[in-house]
């Protein structure tokens, strides 16, 4: 067994754990805090897999930005924090069986395909994040210019949107 | 190295985790975590396709930078929904906001 995998296992079963006691904590808080653990093991998950820049965005927005957004969720609303019972709705289990039918699916399916593989899959090192960076930029066929504007557009719709739904109303 | 179906088979465990989680939790903060991990579980998908079948273009970091700043804004509006109802509801349980429900 090569490093790479080692550190895989190694990284896969922090994941999964940390994903499973994520939705299995009877408190939103603690599963915040698990989420984070989840967040931080993909984007080195991202980086073995040679995205460093990906990994690095990953913890940025993830762990950075998204976590501590649901974290001034949890804490501002604080019947939240006492509701230590019931975490599960009624029809929890109908929600197990369709998610681990869909698992033994994917991963039944996952092991029967052949993937088209590239012969040589050694990592070539790259400067990815002024790649990227350039064909954000490019207004030609290669180009995501467009894309970007309409990300760019979709996130201001969505500040505003936030800011129009959660504001207090002043009349 | 590391076989291109072990990263698929991580991923596709992390969705089905998620999605329990975005089905069967009551508190809907905790349903947007299970929504962020089903869309994580997509981006190591993407990543791993783009490390072993097309790493020499750009297009599977593209379009996990592109989803990752549609998950942030999907994050942002779903909070904002979340302290709206909390602010007129009184609750962010998900079986108790059920106005639209009939």
């Amino acid at each position: 067994m090569s490093g790479e995998q080692i550190v895989f296992f190694i990284l896969a079963t922090i994941i999964v754990s940390a994903a499973l006691a994520m939705v299995a904590v009877p408190r939103v808080f603690h599963a915040a805090l698990l989420m984070i653990l989840a967040f931080l093991g993909i984007g080195a998950l991202y980086m073995l897999m040679g995205a460093g820049f990906l990994g690095v965005i990953q913890i940025l927005i993830y762990v950075g930005a998204i976590a501590v957004l649901m974290i001034f969720a949890i804490m501002l609303t604080p019947r939240v924090m006492d509701s230590a019972q019931q975490r599960f709705t009624g029809q929890w289990w109908v929600a197990a069986l369709l998610a681990g039918g869909f698992a033994v699916l994917l991963v039944q399916q996952i092991t029967r395909s052949p993937f088209p593989v590239v012969a040589d899959t050694t990592l070539v090192a790259r400067q990815y994040a002024i790649e990227i960076g350039q064909a954000f930029m490019d207004p030609g066929l290669q180009g995501y210019i467009l894309p970007f504007e309409v990300a760019s557009l979709l996130l201001l719709v969505a500040l505003v949107g936030a800011i129009a739904i959660a504001g207090e109303e002043t009349q | 190295m590391v076989p291109l179906s072990w990263y698929l088979i991580l991923a596709a465990v992390l969705f089905a985790i998620g999605m329990f989680g975005a089905f069967a939790r009551r508190n809907a903060i905790a349903i947007l975590m299970g929504i962020e991990l089903m869309l994580n579980a997509v981006n190591i998908n993407l990543v791993a396709f783009w490390r072993y079948v097309a790493p020499e273009g750009l297009t599977g970091l593209m379009f996990v930078i592109f989803s990752v700043t549609v998950a942030a804004a999907e994050a942002a509006v779903a909070l904002a929904l979340v302290l709206a109802i909390y602010r007129t509801r009184d609750t962010v349980n998900v079986e108790e906001i059920d106005l639209l429900k009939w």
